[in-house]
């Protein structure tokens, strides 16, 4: 007999700085690209959404009234230790999807970068995404950028940490607080992922991170009135019609993207807000 | 001379008394005060400060569940913070209900305290709404109790929706109760009054009326006593000793638990309305946690290393 | 009652100065052949002694600064680039109170400035400018992204630390290599700076560091392998080195000298406007080119701002600066004092009146107390001249119009102050300033993604923010 017996992971879900297993105590099993068990994923139901988005919403100002450079910072730091877990990361990713221990080291390199190109957008998008308005008249005027509030996202299936990193990134540095659903098929990346923004300084509530069914919280995602944006990115194109539309009642901004590294992903859930003063004494 | 001369207690005049007081920048205030947060006051200096600070402390019980066994304790504590060094300084007053000013009374001078002043809080405390039969009254049966010191708060509702003469007219009215035989404090709630130029023009509202000391909070609300909230104060009543020749006292109350920020408080009245002002018959401290943080770092100062809780009492 | 602050030195013991230091050269240290001693203004003791770099050794940088730019530099990603100026920024976070403290030693300037300002803007200086480093082409700052290649930067004594952040890093981040001259009076943060680029592991060469005096700024200024120079300093030597390059293809940016005025309405909100005052032309012993020097006050409160304005002053602490209670620290040199007394004796003489509250100053090191002049007009030389020191001229104004001309009325243009609670008069009031910085109900706000730079004699340029991105880029100007 040789070698000792590893103690197994317990993936849980992530809502509000806490690791709560989901409220419904159902599981689903997650298998290796070569059919052996990985672990029991909870499967996330409708009120685990309900609870992460309170957590989000709590969360929301205090992260939109951060600094930029705070902002930037904290994304800054989730590279540093998502740099620091390569191998753990790497490893999960090979299990999952079958890629070269090289393709999966490759996978979180590019993951880390995008981090780090993201985090440095925080204190410029506002000088090029603003604009003072030659307006006719006596009057400043001003257009300043700002954060959308809750944004969902379901994350996509290919690529199961860079296509996460990508989806959330661009959330987070504007301000936004954001629930992210896990691909189904490969949602260990993601829930490991939680380990990373824990010892990042991201305050609670900031990020939430669910794994369960696409098909069974897709719909609560675009039905919930306090979810302000959604990125379905990660959803078969085929769904697109049904999601929007259920997401038409609170008028969510709805969006899918195909560029990664791409500043429109960080406009697509902002607002822009306008502002008139007169010139005089 | 009436109002100090400045208002004649009609609604117009001090409306626009009010009015013409200079706005405060929010930014500019809050740099400040936290500039002078950053003072590092250590050895001599800080020693000399854990002493002044305890003799400020109005130590204070201002629960629902008191009893007299409480206020009892509480004052001994406050004769003698520390039972083990009689070197301690005695805090400048103990703060309760009204109806434990008696028991309150009674027990310090059977322990030898009977320059320890009782302070009341009173006129419907914390709220403050009552009608004004009951708020006089309040104080009243506060100082006939024994009370030297009356804490009463403003009405908020009136102040926030312009009433100001109403508010002044229930501060002149309670000043008169008080004559001279118990000082004024008045509560401004500055929590509730949210804006700086709000505490600014309460702030010159209450001592027109004829407060002897403006309090920052009852407590029972945060924030309370933020330091640039006690900055504003502070610039209140230096520019209204230029305008008068009175010292007007300044109180802050809530939030402030540790030694440091005890400090932090001294410093801001040193900086802003001067070391006049650096004695508890124009400076005290609203706490009750405080006290022991004090005695804390009092022990390590003379000690040369950390205390622990066990070594203070509870009450 | 008298609360007198006991002594809270900041320690030393955090610092580590060498007894002699070389230049930084292709990522090595490299021996000097002649040096010169830097002190501690505070107390003249010598700190250590510097080198004196030549000809020989600029153009040994400068052939290391093209090497680095060919070979490894120009060849990264700005991804890469922008990584490197990441960790830069983290380790000076890391090290902050040793930078802090030695900034104190060498410069005179108080603790609580240098833990507070100098160091954490110099680290956030480099973490803005290193997410630039791979944004360039959004930048809007035109459709060419070209670096110049080498760029020669010679930085003041006011802010050793943080002026170099704001030379070194937008120059990286836009992929150019860097040869770099702190002051004669304040090298030994940029010689810890080459420490921090060792850490990082910054390619050999990319930054390169040669200290020395005003000859070798000359050399840096007139070799013919550099591509772009970056001044901040006095408007006269500025001038010096426009006439030098003005034959050449060299580009240029400068950030001059100022006289800036801070504008007190009537509607301020006085408190802070005293503030504002005291921090405009106290801040840093007013050795500030951006200092709010001239103090151009509305009549209908002159008097009561100045005198609140005196009062605050009497409770400036002067004295040790690595002291953490003291707020006015020395001033730099020798040289810069014998400037301010020059100048403030030409106030005495032209007739303004000088008032200082009374404050003991130490007895070795080169010390000024806060002061003020009263009854200055526009023709007075401390009205028009920069002092560079903690001295303050106050005029005043009737009528808004009068304000600003006041203000405009002289030859530089880098900052101005407005004070009033209206928003459209502080609005009417920045459309009519001539000035590069205006500071409304507050001053001295700096900001790495706040551009910076002057009108008219102050300057050619910007610093910080997208618009200082250009200096650095070829752009299409020939």
């Amino acid at each position: 007999m040789s070698g000792r017996l590893e103690v197994m992971k317990t993936y849980k879900l992530y809502i509000n700085g806490a690791f709560p297993r989901t409220e419904s105590g159902r599981s689903y099993e997650i298998k290796s690209h070569s059919g052996e068990f990985l672990a029991n994923a909870c499967l996330a139901s409708r009120k685990d959404l309900r609870d992460a988005v309170v957590a989000a919403r709590a969360a929301q100002p205090g992260w939109a009234k951060a600094t930029a450079y705070n902002r930037g910072q904290i994304i800054y730091r989730i590279a540093e230790m998502l740099e620091g877990r390569a191998d753990q990361f790497a490893q999960e990713i090979s299990l999952q999807t079958g890629a070269t221990a090289k393709e999966s080291l490759q996978e979180v390199s590019e993951a880390v970068d995008l981090l780090v190109w993201y985090a440095g957008w925080s204190d410029k998008l506002p000088s090029l995404a603003g604009a003072t308005n030659p307006v006719s008249g006596p009057f400043y005027n001003f257009t300043v950028p700002e954060a959308l509030g809750v944004v969902g996202v379901i994350a996509p299936i290919e690529k199961p940490l860079f296509g996460f990193v990508a989806a959330i990134a661009p959330i987070l540095v504007s301000g936004n607080t954001a629930i992210a659903l896990a691909s189904s098929s490969a949602p260990l990346s993601a829930i490991s992922f939680a380990e990373v923004v824990a010892t990042s300084d991201l305050p609670n509530g900031v990020l939430n991170i669910l794994s369960g069914q696409q098909s069974e919280l897709a719909p609560w995602f675009a039905s919930h009135m306090d979810i302000d944006g959604l990125d379905i990115s990660g959803l078969a194109v085929d769904q697109h019609g049904t999601i929007k539309e259920a997401g038409v009642e609170n008028l969510k901004r709805i969006s899918s993207f195909a560029e990664t590294a791409e500043p429109g992903r960080i406009l697509a859930f902002m607002e822009a807000k306008t502002v008139w003063h007169p010139i005089g004494n | 001379m009436k109002f100090y001369g400045l208002v004649d207690g009609s609604d117009t005049s001090l409306r626009n008394y009010l009015k013409q007081l200079p706005g405060v920048d929010q930014v500019g205030a809050d740099a400040r005060a936290a500039m002078l947060a950053t003072r590092s006051i250590k050895t001599t200096s800080k020693a000399w400060a854990i002493d002044t600070a305890i003799s400020m402390v109005d130590l204070t019980t201002l629960e629902g569940a008191d009893t007299p066994g409480k206020v009892q304790a509480l004052c001994s504590k406050a004769f003698r913070p520390d039972p083990t060094n009689p070197e301690v300084p005695h805090v400048g007053a103990v703060c309760v209900y009204n109806d434990m000013v008696g028991i309150a009374r009674q027990h310090l001078d059977s322990i030898g305290a009977k320059e320890l002043p009782v302070a009341a809080v009173s006129t419907a405390f914390p709220s403050g709404r009552a009608s004004m039969a009951v708020k006089l009254q309040d104080t009243e049966d506060a100082i006939l109790a024994g009370a030297a010191e009356i804490d009463m708060v403003i009405d908020r509702g009136a102040f926030l929706s312009g009433r100001y003469i109403e508010v002044f007219e229930e501060i002149v009215a309670i000043r008169e109760v008080c004559g001279n035989r118990a000082h004024l404090k008045v509560i401004l709630e500055t929590g509730e009054l949210v804006t700086y130029d709000n505490v600014r023009k309460a702030s010159y509202l209450a001592m027109l009326a004829g407060a002897d000391f403006i309090k920052t909070s009852t407590g029972k609300v945060t924030p309370a006593a933020t330091p640039p909230v006690v900055l504003v104060m502070l610039e209140a009543v230096r520019d209204f000793y230029d305008l008068t020749k009175v010292r007007i006292g300044v109180k802050p109350a809530g939030g402030i638990r540790t030694t440091k920020d005890a400090i932090k408080q001294l410093v801001l009245v040193n900086e802003t309305a001067g070391p006049e002002w650096l004695d508890p018959s124009l400076f005290r401290i609203g706490a009750s946690a405080l006290l022991n943080d004090l005695l804390l770092q009092r022990m390590k100062m003379s000690d040369g290393y950390y205390a622990s809780p066990n070594y203070v009492t509870i009450d | 009652m008298n609360f007198e602050y006991a002594a809270a030195p900041e320690s030393r013991s955090v610092v580590k100065i060498d007894p002699v230091y070389g230049h930084f050269i292709n990522g090595k240290w490299v021996t000097g052949t002649s040096h010169f001693n830097s002190i501690n203004p505070a107390t003249e003791e010598v700190l250590s002694s510097i080198a004196l770099g030549t000809s020989a050794d600029v153009d040994a940088a400068v052939k290391a600064a093209r090497n680095a730019f060919d070979k490894s530099w120009s060849k990264l990603s700005g991804r890469e680039r922008g990584k490197y100026l990441f960790r830069i920024a983290r380790i000076m976070q890391e090290r902050a109170r040793e930078f802090a403290v030695l900034e104190t030693l060498d410069n005179g300037k108080p603790i609580r400035e240098s833990r507070d300002v100098d160091v954490p803007l110099s680290a956030a200086h480099f973490f803005y400018h290193a997410g630039w480093a791979d944004k360039l082409e959004f930048a809007g700052v035109g459709t060419t992204t070209t670096p110049h290649g080498v760029v020669g930067q010679i930085i003041p004594w006011n802010f050793p630390l943080l002026m170099l952040a704001w030379k070194v890093a937008p120059a990286l981040a836009t992929g150019n290599t860097v040869v770099l001259k702190p002051a004669e009076t304040t090298s030994l943060t940029a010689l810890l700076f080459a420490q921090v680029c060792q850490q990082a592991g910054l390619p050999e060469g990319v930054v390169n560091i040669v200290t020395g005096d005003g000859s070798t700024g000359a050399a840096i200024v007139n070799h013919p392998g550099i591509d772009k120079i970056a001044f901040t300093g006095s408007t006269d030597v500025g001038k010096l080195i426009a006439r030098a390059v003005s034959a050449t293809n060299k580009s240029l940016t400068l950030e001059l000298g100022g006289k800036g005025a801070n504008i007190v309405f009537g509607d301020a909100a006085i408190d802070e406007a005293v503030e504002g005052i005291v921090n405009g032309i106290f801040f840093n012993q007013g050795h500030v080119c951006c200092a709010g020097s001239r103090l151009i006050l509305q009549e209908n409160i002159a008097d009561e701002v100045l005198e609140k304005l005196k009062r605050r002053m009497e409770k400036i602490r002067v004295g040790d600066p690595l002291d953490k209670n003291t707020d006015l620290g020395a001033i730099n040199s020798a040289e810069q004092l014998a400037k301010i007394h020059e100048l403030t004796a030409a106030g005495d003489t032209e007739g303004a009146a000088r008032w200082s509250p009374n404050c003991a100053l130490p007895d070795k090191g080169f010390w000024f107390a806060p002061t003020i002049f009263t009854g200055v007009t526009q023709a007075h030389r401390i009205a028009r001249e920069e002092i560079f020191g903690p001295v303050l001229s106050v005029l005043t104004f009737r009528t808004p119009n009068e304000a600003i001309e006041k203000a405009n009325n002289t030859p530089f243009g880098l900052s101005a102050g407005i004070w009033s609670e209206k928003g459209s008069n502080i609005l009417w009031a920045t459309q009519q300033l001539r000035a590069g910085v205006i500071w409304a109900n507050t001053f001295n706000k700096f900001d790495p993604a706040s551009p910076f730079g002057g009108y008219k004699e102050s300057g050619w340029g910007r610093e910080g923010g997208r618009h200082g991105l250009s200096a650095y880029l070829k752009g299409s100007a020939k």
